[in-house]
C-alpha cells in the first residue's frame, strides 16, 4: 500500500467524518435512486395510464385525459364483488396464517430445545424453495375428486370441496404460512424469558401469561408477516386458476386486461384498487410498529 | 418527525416531478384507428429475399416450435438452424391475447397466430402482409385454409396456415348416458352434471354460445358467432350466465383439462383433439364427438412482424415450418391437423384420418376464431357489432 | 434468547403438549403435497393420476437430459446471486443512514423500501415492464430481470441489518475512531464483522425470494431469458413435459436443504434465523 493512496484514502475518510450530511447522502442516494426514481416513477407512469383510453381493437393506447376506466369499475357490480371476495379471502387467509404459526413459533421459539430449533427452522425454511407452481398443483391434485383430501376425509365422513374459493383458501394459506412463521419466530425470539418467569412467579397461569404478555409483545411481529400474506393474496391470480375452479380475483381482472384486450389503462385502473387498500394497511400498520419486524 | 406542514408542498413537488416523467413514457397511437371500420395499415410486402441475417424470434404456441430442449426426440428447429444460419430463439405465451400485448413490444419477428389474434395484429400494424411467392412450401397448403377471413384482407395473405382443429365435446363415457349429441349438453340448466362442466377460459368462448343460440333461437338473426350486435351478445352472455352455475372449472391449459376428466371433476365439456388423445392414452374412458350444430375451432397463422429486422430468416422459417416433414412432426405432437397436403403422406398411419386433415367438408362445419371487430363479419352495415373489447367485459361478468 | 434453564418452569405441561402436537400437525400439512409431488415424479401416468398405477424412472431420466431445465437452474442462480448481491449493497446503505441519522423523510424512506414487497406482484410487474419499455428503452431480458427482483429484495436485507444496527450501537465504532482508525477501516474491521449474520440471513431470504419468484418474473423477462419459475410454468402446461417439472422441484428441494443448514451453522444455534 502505497503512501499516497494511504494519504488519498484518510483525506477522503477525514472528509466524510467531518461531514455527516455528506456521508448520508452516499448512503441514501443509490437506494433512493434505485427505488425513488425507478419504481415510485414506474408505479407513477403506470396510474397516468389509468387516466387514459385505450383503442380496443388494435390495442394502443390513446392518451386522452379521462375518467372513464374508473367510472366502468364504480359503475359495474360484477368488479365490486370480486374486490370484495378478494379481499374476504385475504383475510380469511391471513387469519389462518396467524393461527398456524403462532403456537408453531411459540413452540420453536420457547418450548423446543436449541436441537430441534435448528431442524424445525430448516423444516420451516425448507419448502420456500419448492416452486409455488409446483406447490399450487400439487394440492389441486390432492383435492380432486378422488385425490388425498378427499380419502382423509371420507374417514371423517365429509367430501373435498373440490376446486373453488375454499380450495384457494388452503392452498393460498398453505404458501404463504413460512411468510407468517418467520417473523413471529423472530419476534418471540426476541422476548426475554424473564419477562415470561417475571409473569408466573407472580402467578399468572399459561394461558394468561400468553393472552397478557406474549401476544402483545409479538403483535407487530404478527402485523409485519400478515403484510405479506395479505398482499401476496390480494395480487394472485395464479392460485386461483389452479384451484379456484371457475372463481376469479382481482389479480384475474387485471392479469386478463393487461393479456386480453390489450388493455392497460383499464388494467391500471383495476391495480388501483389493492394498491389503495395496501397502502391503508401499511399506514395502519406503520403505527404498531410492525414494519420494523418485516 | 418533520412538521407536518413542511412535509406536503415537498411531497407534491415531487410527485408532480414524477408525473412529467411518467408522461413522457407510454406508448400511444399517433393514428386513431378509424372509426366502426376495420383498416389495416398500409404496410409494405416484402419482395425478395436478402441474405440470412442470423437470428429470427419466434413466439409460438408452447410445441409449436420444438428445439430438442424438451424431449431430445422432438426438434424441428436445430435443422433450420443448421441449413439457414438463423439462430432460433422462441419465446411461448399462453393465450392469444398474450400474444398480441408481446407482438407490440416488436421484439419478435415471427408469431403463430390463431384467428382471434391475427386481425388485431393487423389492424394495429405489427404484421405486414407475406409475400406467398417467397414460400415455396405455400403452393401444397390446403385450398381451404387459404384467403380466409382471419389470415387475408381484400384478397391479400398475411400469413402462412400452420393448421387447425375443431373444439369439440368431450365425455366421460362411464359417467355421461346417454352420449350427447349437441351442445345443449352444456347448455342445459336442469343438466345431471351440474358442477362438472368445463368451458374454455377466453371472452372467445362467447362464440360457443352464439353458435348455439344460431341454430336454436333464429329469431336472434345471428349469421355469424362471431359477429354479434349488443342484442345478440346480450343473449349470448345470459345464456353462459346460466352455464355458469354448472361449471366446475373454466380450463386454459390442457394439462388442467386431462386432469380434471381422469378425476372426474369435469365429466363434459369443450375441448381440443389432443386432450381427448391424451386422455384416452392414460385410459380414461373418454370421448370427443363434432355436436349436430358444428362446432369453433382454431386455424393458426404465420406472421411476420412488421418491425422485424431478421426478415429474411422469417421467411425461411415460415417455409421451413410448413414443410411437409416440419409441418407433419408438429401436428403429431401438438394434436392438430396439419396445413400441408403432403404432410398426410408421410404422417403416421391413421394420423390424418383421426384429425380429419384432408376433410374439406369436416372443415367448412367448423367457425374458425375470428376476432370480433366493430364491422360486422357477417355483411351487415346497419347496426355496429361488439368487438373484442366489449367481449371481454362480458366474459368478466359472466365468470363473476 | 431462550434461557436454557427456564422452559420447564415457565409453561405448563398440557400446554406444551398442546403445542407440540399442534406443530407436529403442521409439519404433516406442510410437507404432505411435498410428499406427493415426490411420489408423482415417479408417477407413470403422464397426468399425475392418483394413486399411481404404476412406477417409473424415466421422468428422472428426461430430466436429467433436459437442457432446458438445466438453462433454467442456471439463469435463475445467476439472476438470485446478482439480485442478492444488489440487494445487500443497497438494503445495507440503506439501513444505516436510516438508522443513524435524522432527517426529512426518514419515515417516508422506510415506508419506500417496503412498497415493493407490500404492493402485489402483478402491480409491481406491469409498472416495471411498462416503464422499462417506454421511459427507459430498455430490451426486456437479463437486466431487467435482475433489476426488478433486487427492487422487492432490498426490503429483506434492510430490516435484518437494521435491527442488528439497533443492538449494536455506535460505541464500539466511536471506540475504533477514537483508536485511529479511518471510516473505512472501521467498517471493515467492526462494523461488518458485527452485521456478518444479519447480512447472511437477509441475503439468503432474498436469494429465495428471487429464486422461486413467478408474477413479477413473467412481466419483467425478455424472450430469451427464462427463469427456473418461467421454464416450470412453460412446462407445467404441456402434458409431455409435466412430471419432469415434478423431478427438478424434487431435486431442488433436495439441494435446497444445503445452504439452509450452512446458514445455520454459520449463524449459530442462539443467533437464530433471523440473525437479529
Amino acid at each position: 500500500m502505497s503512501t499516497a493512496s494511504e494519504g488519498t484514502r484518510h483525506g477522503l475518510s477525514a472528509v466524510l467524518h467531518r461531514h455527516p450530511r455528506l456521508r448520508l447522502s452516499l448512503l441514501i442516494g443509490p437506494p433512493m435512486l434505485w427505488l425513488g426514481v425507478a419504481y415510485l416513477g414506474a408505479l407513477g407512469a403506470l396510474f397516468i395510464t389509468s387516466l387514459w383510453g385505450q383503442d380496443s381493437f388494435t390495442g394502443t393506447v390513446v392518451r386522452e385525459w379521462n375518467l372513464d376506466n374508473f367510472r366502468i369499475l364504480w359503475e359495474s357490480e360484477v368488479y365490486r364483488k370480486i374486490a370484495f371476495r378478494t379481499v374476504g379471502i385475504a383475510a380469511l387467509v391471513t387469519a389462518i396464517d396467524v393461527l398456524i404459526a403462532f403456537p408453531v413459533a411459540l413452540y420453536m421459539a420457547k418450548i423446543a430445545s436449541p436441537r430441534m430449533r435448528q431442524v424445525l427452522v430448516i423444516a420451516v425454511l425448507t419448502p420456500l424453495w419448492a416452486s409455488y407452481l409446483v406447490k399450487a398443483y400439487a394440492w389441486r391434485i390432492m383435492l380432486s375428486e378422488d385425490g388425498v383430501v378427499s380419502d382423509l376425509g371420507g374417514l371423517l365422513g365429509i367430501d373435498t370441496p373440490g376446486y373453488g374459493l375454499v380450495a384457494v383458501v388452503i392452498t393460498l394459506a398453505y404458501l404463504w404460512l413460512p411468510f407468517m412463521i418467520l417473523p413471529i419466530y423472530a419476534g418471540l425470539e426476541r422476548l426475554p424469558d424473564s419477562i415470561l418467569e417475571a409473569s408466573m412467579d407472580l402467578g399468572a397461569k399459561t394461558g394468561h401469561t400468553v393472552r397478557r404478555v406474549v401476544v402483545p409483545q409479538v403483535f407487530p411481529a404478527v402485523i409485519a408477516g400478515s403484510i405479506f400474506t395479505f398482499s401476496l393474496s390480494l395480487g394472485d391470480y395464479i392460485t386461483v386458476r389452479i384451484v379456484g375452479g371457475a372463481n376469479q380475483m382481482l389479480g384475474n381482472v387485471v392479469y386478463d386486461n393487461v393479456g386480453a384486450a390489450n388493455n392497460l389503462p383499464f388494467a391500471a385502473a383495476v391495480a388501483t384498487i389493492p394498491v389503495v387498500i395496501m397502502l391503508v394497511y401499511l399506514g395502519a400498520a406503520r403505527r404498531t410498529g410492525a414494519l420494523e419486524n418485516v | 418527525m418533520t412538521p407536518r406542514h413542511l412535509r406536503w408542498p415537498r411531497i407534491v413537488a415531487a410527485c408532480a416531478a414524477l408525473t412529467l416523467t411518467a408522461a413522457c413514457g407510454t406508448t400511444s397511437s399517433d393514428d386513431k384507428a378509424s372509426d366502426g371500420g376495420f383498416k389495416a395499415p398500409d404496410l409494405p410486402m416484402l419482395q425478395k429475399l436478402g441474405d440470412p441475417e442470423g437470428e429470427v424470434n419466434i413466439l409460438a404456441w408452447p410445441g409449436y416450435a420444438e428445439d430438442g430442449s424438451t424431449d431430445p426426440k422432438v426438434d424441428w428447429v436445430t435443422d433450420f438452424e443448421k441449413e439457414s444460419g438463423c439462430q432460433v430463439n422462441v419465446k411461448y405465451f399462453g393465450t392469444s391475447d398474450e400474444a398480441v400485448s408481446l407482438m407490440k413490444t416488436g421484439e419478435y419477428d415471427v408469431v403463430s397466430a390463431s384467428g382471434d389474434a391475427s386481425l388485431r395484429l393487423i389492424a394495429g400494424g405489427d404484421v405486414e402482409p407475406v409475400n406467398t411467392d417467397l414460400v415455396p412450401n405455400y403452393a401444397d397448403v390446403f385450398d381451404f385454409l387459404k384467403d380466409r377471413d382471419w389470415n387475408s384482407v381484400d384478397g391479400q395473405m398475411y400469413g402462412i396456415p400452420h393448421g387447425w382443429g375443431a373444439n369439440l365435446l368431450m365425455y366421460r363415457t362411464d359417467e355421461v348416458t346417454p352420449a350427447p349429441t349437441s351442445w345443449g349438453a352444456v347448455f342445459d340448466t336442469d343438466s345431471p352434471y351440474k358442477g362438472k362442466v368445463t368451458a374454455y377460459d377466453s371472452p372467445i368462448y362467447i362464440a360457443d354460445a352464439a353458435l348455439y343460440l344460431m341454430k336454436h333461437e333464429p329469431d336472434l338473426g345471428i349469421e355469424n358467432p362471431y359477429s354479434l350486435d349488443q342484442d345478440q351478445l346480450d343473449a349470448a352472455v345470459d345464456l353462459l350466465k346460466d352455464q355458469r352455475g354448472l361449471i366446475s372449472e373454466y380450463w386454459s391449459d390442457y394439462l388442467k383439462e386431462v386432469q380434471a376428466f381422469t378425476t372426474g371433476d369435469s365429466v363434459i365439456g369443450t375441448t381440443w383433439q389432443v386432450i381427448a388423445s391424451v386422455a384416452k392414452g392414460e385410459d380414461v374412458p373418454v370421448e370427443a364427438i363434432l355436436p349436430e350444430e358444428g362446432s369453433t375451432g382454431w386455424s393458426d397463422t404465420w406472421m411476420v412482424s412488421s418491425k422485424s429486422d431478421h426478415k429474411t430468416c422469417a421467411y425461411l422459417w415460415l417455409d421451413h415450418i410448413i414443410s411437409p416433414e416440419a409441418n407433419d412432426a408438429v401436428a403429431e405432437y401438438f394434436g392438430e391437423a396439419p396445413a400441408n397436403a403432403k404432410a398426410c403422406d408421410i404422417a403416421t398411419e391413421g394420423f390424418c384420418d383421426e384429425y380429419k386433415a384432408a376433410d374439406a367438408d369436416f372443415a367448412a362445419q367448423i367457425w374458425y376464431w375470428t376476432t370480433p371487430i366493430e364491422q360486422c363479419l357477417d355483411g351487415r352495415t346497419d347496426v355496429k357489432c361488439t368487438d373484442y373489447g366489449d367481449w371481454t367485459q362480458a366474459w368478466t361478468e359472466i365468470k363473476g | 434468547m431462550s434461557s436454557p434453564l427456564s422452559p420447564s418452569a415457565t409453561w405448563s405441561p398440557g400446554f406444551r403438549i398442546v403445542l407440540r402436537v399442534v406443530t407436529g400437525l403442521a409439519l404433516v400439512v406442510i410437507y404432505a403435497p411435498l410428499l406427493l409431488v415426490v411420489v408423482n415424479s415417479f408417477n407413470a401416468s403422464q397426468t399425475f393420476a392418483w394413486p399411481p398405477t404404476d412406477l417409473t424412472l424415466d421422468w428422472w431420466r428426461k430430466a436429467a437430459d433436459s437442457a432446458g431445465a438445466r438453462e433454467a437452474v442456471k439463469v435463475s442462480v445467476e439472476v438470485a446471486a446478482l439480485a442478492t448481491i444488489f440487494a445487500l449493497v443497497l438494503g445495507t446503505m440503506a439501513a444505516m443512514a436510516l438508522q443513524r441519522y435524522r432527517f426529512f423523510g426518514r419515515d417516508a424512506v422506510s415506508l419506500l423500501i417496503i412498497l415493493p414487497i407490500a404492493l402485489p406482484g402483478i402491480v409491481t410487474g406491469i409498472a416495471l415492464n411498462n416503464a422499462f419499455r417506454t421511459i427507459f428503452g430498455l430490451e426486456l431480458g437479463f437486466l431487467t430481470i435482475v433489476i426488478a427482483h433486487a427492487t422487492f429484495c432490498i426490503v429483506t436485507v434492510f430490516n435484518n441489518v437494521i435491527a442488528r444496527l439497533r443492538r449494536m450501537g455506535l460505541n464500539l465504532e466511536e471506540a475504533s475512531a477514537d483508536l485511529g482508525a479511518s471510516t473505512f477501516t472501521t467498517f471493515r474491521l467492526v462494523t461488518f464483522p458485527m452485521m456478518r449474520s444479519a447480512l447472511l440471513a437477509g441475503g439468503l431470504l432474498a436469494f429465495a425470494l428471487s429464486f422461486d419468484e413467478i408474477i413479477v418474473t413473467t412481466f419483467t423477462a425478455g424472450a430469451r431469458e427464462q427463469t427456473l419459475p418461467i421454464w416450470i410454468f412453460n412446462n407445467l402446461f404441456r402434458p409431455n413435459q409435466a412430471p419432469v417439472v415434478n423431478v427438478v422441484a424434487v431435486v431442488l428441494i433436495l439441494l435446497s436443504i444445503i445452504p439452509i443448514w450452512v446458514s445455520q451453522k454459520l449463524a449459530g444455534a442462539t443467533e437464530g434465523l433471523a440473525g437479529r
